[in-house]
């Protein structure tokens, strides 16, 4: 085959979407897998980085998805996306604990409900609240709706912090009755609930991962693949093969999300939530309530972000308020800004780079340079890590602080990308493929491809 | 008018607006719980007084940093999401010259310029107030105004100049960037505990008797009340009786008309920066004193509240910033008479999201910086 055959049929196969999403996938993994090489990791610590890696992804994909269906599709400017997580994760935690008794003594209980249920209900609350939020919210302006979400979500920080809801005495039985006649009687199993203030609530409940593949019949199975692994890793293997597959798990929610979403986005409704992005006064007079249909991408995105929560956080030992800040929203925004608002494929790309480079990068190459090079304890502030570089010019503790702050300075670095993307790329990786309101093909037939003149005419907001 | 036609009005505006009725009836309710207590000596007189004092001076913080809020958000037309860290800035820079002064000779420079971080210094032992150190003090505030305005520039010419003539959105979202690249600039620098930074107990108290007890007001609330009173009179002087100010209200109103009649409009953006900033600045220099805290989310935990004094008030105008300030400062803490006290910001929160609803233009509508 000529060169110039290959790289054509190469940039077409990048023009395709699966092609692209294997291609980005592929080149984060090889890069990972490379680098652990070189520097050396363990099988275990190679697995456990990869591992990790797949979550971030495979959840910020999932967030971004759903972001994507608010500001990309609808043009709802949210920043309370953490808000949403957390009232999904907080909600099943409380369904899904054991009763006090079960559990330690001093905890706050739950009502012991399956995990499978305690999740829908998380997911329904968190749909809830969405349009308790979008009632009145949705009327306002785009940057008074940012206000009002972002506030809304620390209020929801804050009500899990405050002690007030911290526990709750149950009733030890509830009776309906009508006229002396017993309707309905039910003896919960829970005496104390709440969101156990600012200590958080400890997960004590079945794994997340062991729920699923019990659902599913596969623990067995499962169980026979954790003996195969321990020949690699002899060890405790269990862990290393619980996160590997959680993470491949997420990653099929990510394709059930985008599935989702596309079927959204190409019906009859996503036509309208594009017109509304587009121009909200054109597709009211068109005879649309576009109040209600704002109202359901609303409502359903925020269900999303919910289940989105659920996945992230049920499988963590505990969960405490601190989790819940409004960070986790800037990083779901600059997931979506990079992959290209309004681009389903770009949300799943933009997550993915999101993660991998900015979010894991940084934590990644500071293991990889701990791997290489044997570093000396470092000082525990500014000051002192400077006091050196102007003493006698020895960089090394500077150095070692900057390695050491990285959790801080990739926040640094996150808002730096963001703001070189709004100046250079607003439209992100994918932006400029926006998915039309039209269900007819608007490109004309003599010029070049469908996609730059009609991002042109997006009318700049959505940008 | 007879009775009847008033009645009338009334139950036709009740029926086009049910949240209307609820909240009507919320504020009867509140306002019996309220009077119930008093009368029953449930709630004393001068924890009233107390509590109110102390949203004055919330207030007052959140009314100076939000003059400089309400001005770039109309002038620019966009909401500025790193103002928070702005006065976060101020807060450290103010507050390392006042460590620096108050300190010099005491502890080395370098744990002094870094406001003690690592517990390293204590502003308590280095006796930082405005009794005890009254010239630190009044430089720290000076370099407070004097570093925000400079970042406040810098930030400006960098960042939101080269993309000026886009959409307030982008410019919303770029703003956050610059929050976050900020707040975890100075967390690097400065570290992230919550450090003391002021001798409170050695500032003298005045304890005033208010009906059923007293009210303690301390030497650095007179400070605030002053230093705020004096920059909002002087902000004002300045927007009313300079061509600086007129070019500034006609810029907010209508910019391709500005530009047309000869205003130089990016002179103009840089006197606003240089304005919001300075106050930005020193108002957060005022928080940490007064609150004898500093800490790296003072700014942000700030800036909701700024934004809801700021729409309150109606963006734009610098009378609504302080009026709505002092607003939610009041709220924010005299929702502790009915509310648990962790939810006096979400009160705050909650009274901006009325106010949206029901007149979103803010109290001092359509009046712009002036």
């Amino acid at each position: 085959m000529s060169p110039s055959g290959f790289r054509s049929r190469a940039s077409d196969l990048l023009n395709r979407d699966p092609g692209l999403v294997l291609a980005v996938f592929g080149g984060i993994y090889l890069a990972y897998i490379l680098a652990g090489l070189v520097f050396g990791f363990s099988v275990r610590g190679h697995m456990n980085s990869i591992a990790n890696l797949t979550f971030y992804v495979a959840v910020f994909g999932m967030l971004a998805l759903a972001l994507n269906l608010h500001w990309g599709y609808t043009g709802l400017f949210n920043i309370g996306v953490v808000g949403f997580m957390g009232i999904g994760v907080y909600v099943t935690a409380v369904l899904a604990k054991p009763p006090a008794a079960q559990g330690g003594a001093a905890q706050v209980g739950g009502f012991g409900l399956p995990l499978g249920i305690a999740a829908i209900g998380g997911v329904l609350v968190a749909a809830a609240v969405g349009l308790v939020v979008a009632l009145p919210a949705l009327r306002l302006r785009a940057d008074y709706l940012a206000i009002v979400t972002i506030a809304f979500s620390e209020i929801i920080r804050f009500t899990f912090m405050s002690d007030t809801f911290q526990s709750f005495d149950v009733p030890g039985t509830v009776d309906i009755a009508v006229g002396g006649v017993t309707l309905f009687s039910y003896d919960p199993a829970a005496e104390m609930v709440g969101f156990g203030g600012g200590g958080g609530l400890i997960l004590n409940y079945v794994d997340p991962l062991e729920a699923i593949l019990r659902t599913l019949f596969l623990w067995d199975p499962y169980l026979g693949l954790v003996d195969a692994v321990s020949v690699v890793i002899p060890s405790n293997p269990k862990p290393v093969v619980d996160g590997f597959v959680y993470g491949l798990v997420l990653l099929g929610v990510v394709a059930l999300y985008y599935w989702l979403l596309s079927r959204t986005g190409e019906s009859p409704f996503g036509r309208v939530l594009k017109a509304i992005r587009e121009d909200e006064d054109v597709a009211n007079s068109l005879g649309k309530d576009t109040s209600r249909f704002k109202l359901k991408s609303f409502v359903l995105g925020c269900a999303l972000m919910g289940f989105a929560g659920i996945l992230w956080y049920a499988g963590r030992g505990s969960i405490t308020p601190p989790s819940f800040r409004p960070n986790i929203t800037f990083y779901v925004w600059i997931a979506l800004i990079i992959g290209g608002a309004g681009s389903n494929t770009g949300s799943v790309l933009g997550g993915a780079v999101f993660a991998a480079l900015l979010y894991e990068g940084p934590r990644y190459f500071k293991n990889l340079v701990q791997a290489a090079v044997d570093i000396p304890d470092g000082p525990g502030s500014f000051g002192q890590a400077m006091a050196p570089i102007g003493a006698s010019l020895d960089p090394v503790p500077f150095l070692v602080y900057t390695l050491n702050s990285i959790g801080q300075l990739r926040l640094v670095i996150m808002g730096l990308v963001l703001i070189w993307l709004m100046h250079n790329r607003p439209e992100g990786m994918l932006g400029h493929r926006k998915e039309t309101a039209a269900s007819v093909d608007l490109s004309r037939p003599d010029r070049g491809g469908p996609d730059e003149d009609v991002a042109a005419a997006d009318g700049g907001e959505t940008r | 008018m007879g009775v009847s036609e008033t009645y009338a009005r009334g139950r036709r505006f009740f029926v086009e607006q049910p949240l209307a009725l609820g909240v009507a009836l919320v504020g009867l309710y509140m306002a019996w719980f309220l009077g119930e207590g008093l009368i029953t000596g449930r709630i004393l007189f001068s924890d009233i007084a107390s509590w109110a004092w102390d949203g004055l001076m919330r207030g007052l913080i959140i009314g100076l940093a939000g003059i400089g809020l309400s001005m770039t958000y109309s002038i620019l037309n966009f909401a500025n999401f790193a103002h928070g860290d702005y006065i976060t800035t101020g807060a450290f820079g103010g507050m390392a010259a006042s460590y620096l002064l108050a300190g010099l000779g005491d502890a080395d420079a370098g744990s002094l310029l870094l406001v003690g971080s690592g517990r390293s210094v204590y502003g308590g032992a280095l006796g930082v107030g405005i009794v005890t150190s009254p010239l630190a003090v009044v430089a720290g505030m000076f370099i407070a105004g004097v570093a925000t305005v400079a970042l406040a520039l810098l930030i400006d010419r960098f960042v939101y100049k080269p993309i000026r003539d886009e959409s307030g959105i982008t410019l919303l979202i770029t703003s956050i960037g610059v929050a976050f690249a900020l707040r975890y600039l100075i967390v690097f620098v400065f570290g992230s505990d919550v450090r003391g930074t002021t001798a409170a107990g050695q500032q003298p108290t005045a304890s005033l008797l208010f009906v059923d007890g007293y009210v303690r007001i301390n030497a650095h609330d007179v400070t605030l009340l002053v230093v705020s009173a004096a920059l909002m009179l002087g902000v004002h002087l300045l927007l009313q009786r300079t061509k600086l100010g007129k070019a500034m209200r006609a810029m907010s109103d209508n910019e391709d008309l500005a530009r047309i009649t000869g205003i130089p409009t990016e002179r103009v953006v840089k006197s606003t920066w240089i304005i919001g900033g300075g106050l930005t600045g020193v108002a957060g220099y005022m928080f940490v004193l007064w609150k004898g805290t500093i800490g790296f989310n003072d700014g942000w935990l700030l800036l909701l509240l700024i934004f809801a004094a700021v729409i309150l008030g109606g963006i734009g105008s610098i009378y609504g910033a302080i009026a709505g300030g002092i607003v939610i400062g009041m709220t924010a803490s005299l929702s502790i008479v009915w509310i648990p006290s962790e939810f006096g910001r979400a009160a705050a929160f909650a009274v901006m999201i009325l106010i949206l609803l029901f007149k979103p233009q803010g109290i001092f509508s359509g009046r712009s910086t002036a």
